[in-house]
């Protein structure tokens, strides 16, 4: 992948530092919300794939880490200030169903299901692509952080996320085969430069917690929520790719977390979660913060591209 | 927690209101007398008798009222 083109003086200041690699590297304050999602997106990806046209030892360039620093501290101080801050009193996991369950927000699963054209399904797919061609990538950095129990009941997870060992059943493997047969690109970030900055803002905040020790409680709950809002909605989707009679291929993949998810929403909740507020009952109210940041920020997307097909 | 104890880790888990959890290689038998192999490490088998998917949850109790989850 090659750097994303740049949205406003910060994310250009910042891919001008990429390419020339400065010994200081001073950046204006971003011109809009997204020209800060795009340049802390690209900062983060220094950690996971890199990119062609960047030198890969920038990835630990103290500089970039620096506006990094400053780009994430905005970020996290948006999500508190988003939150209602909750403690659980009892059985987490159970909390986190009735968490997740008590809260009501817009579907895109649901448009898809039953009234989306084909362009509209294709223009999803290209902003999801973002996610999924790195999907489970953002929560593996979580592992060394854990103590015994939670890191055994994550890596039970991440297994199955992973293809159990089988390369043919990775996740973003099954995603990229449904992407080649909707004729859609299947290269790692190939539509970053289409997404809006609900998208960017959803990425960036797997890579926060999953990038920071002191939030790997947050991390975990996202997981937690992520997987708890995805059996029933992918249904909807592989549904309403059958209605439109596209690829097999995807319908494949949304099956394959139908039933996936199902077994990964009780991990997640109830040995994951469970394990680690056992473990560090402290982290018990991060856990909740993580959970209601990826219901939130799916809200802000569906709410955002509904509008935009006129749906809302 | 000290990391010298024990940890459960059971190979069934009956999830309240919701599926069965089985870890590990099996054959699952359902109620039409077809035989299902386990694809996965974990795997969740319907309790609630909604799933679509059957012998497999897909999540479909979770929108059933309370007295029709398993307990
Ligand atoms: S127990 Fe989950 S669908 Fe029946
Ligand atoms: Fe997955
Ligand atoms: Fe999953």
């Amino acid at each position: 992948m090659l750097t994303p083109k740049a949205r406003g003086p910060l994310s250009q200041a910042v891919n001008e530092a990429l390419a020339i690699a400065p010994d200081r590297v001073d950046v204006p304050d971003a011109g809009s919300a997204e020209d800060a999602a795009i340049a802390l997106w690209t900062l983060y990806e220094l950690h996971y794939r890199g990119f062609d046209d960047v030198d890969d030892a920038l990835e630990w360039h103290p500089g970039l880490l620096g506006v990094r620093r400053d780009l994430e501290q905005d970020l996290e101080d948006r999500l508190r200030s988003r939150w209602t801050p909750y403690t659980p009193t009892g059985d987490v996991g159970e909390e986190l169903f009735a968490y997740v369950a008590a809260h009501d927000g817009p579907s895109l699963a649901k448009h898809v299901q039953s009234q989306a054209d084909e362009e509209q399904v294709l223009e999803l797919f290209r902003l999801r692509s973002i996610y999924h061609a790195k999907e489970a990538d953002p929560t593996a950095w979580v592992v060394p952080r854990l103590s015994t129990g939670p890191k055994a009941a994550l890596m039970e997870l991440q297994f199955d996320e992973y293809g159990d060992g089988d390369p043919n059943r990775l996740h973003s493997h099954l995603w990229a085969l449904g992407m080649d047969a909707l004729g859609l690109r299947a290269d790692y970030g190939a539509y970053i430069d289409d997404v809006p900055p609900e998208i960017l803002e959803q990425n960036n905040v797997m890579s926060l917690f999953g990038l920071h020790r002191r939030l790997r409680g947050a991390a975990l709950g996202h997981l937690a929520a992520f997987e708890m809002t995805s059996s029933m909605p992918s249904r909807r989707m592989a549904q309403g790719l059958q209605r439109l009679g596209l690829a097999d291929a995807m319908v494949a993949y949304y099956a394959e977390h139908v039933e996936a998810d199902a077994v990964h929403e009780q991990l997640a909740a109830r040995s994951i979660c469970g394990a680690l507020v056992a473990a560090e009952p402290s982290l018990a109210g991060d856990v909740f913060l993580g959970a209601f940041t990826c219901l939130d920020l799916e809200d802000r997307f569906a709410r955002r591209q509904l509008a935009e097909w006129g749906v809302a | 927690m000290s990391e010298a104890e024990s940890y459960d880790h059971p190979d069934v888990v009956l999830c309240p209101g919701g599926p069965m959890l089985l870890r590990g290689d099996h054959v699952v038998q359902d109620s039409d007398g077809v035989a299902h192999r386990t694809t996965r490490p974990v795997s969740a088998v319907c309790r609630c008798g909604k799933s679509q998917t059957k012998p497999w949850c897909d999540g479909t109790h979770q929108v059933l009222p309370a007295k029709l989850r398993p307990a």
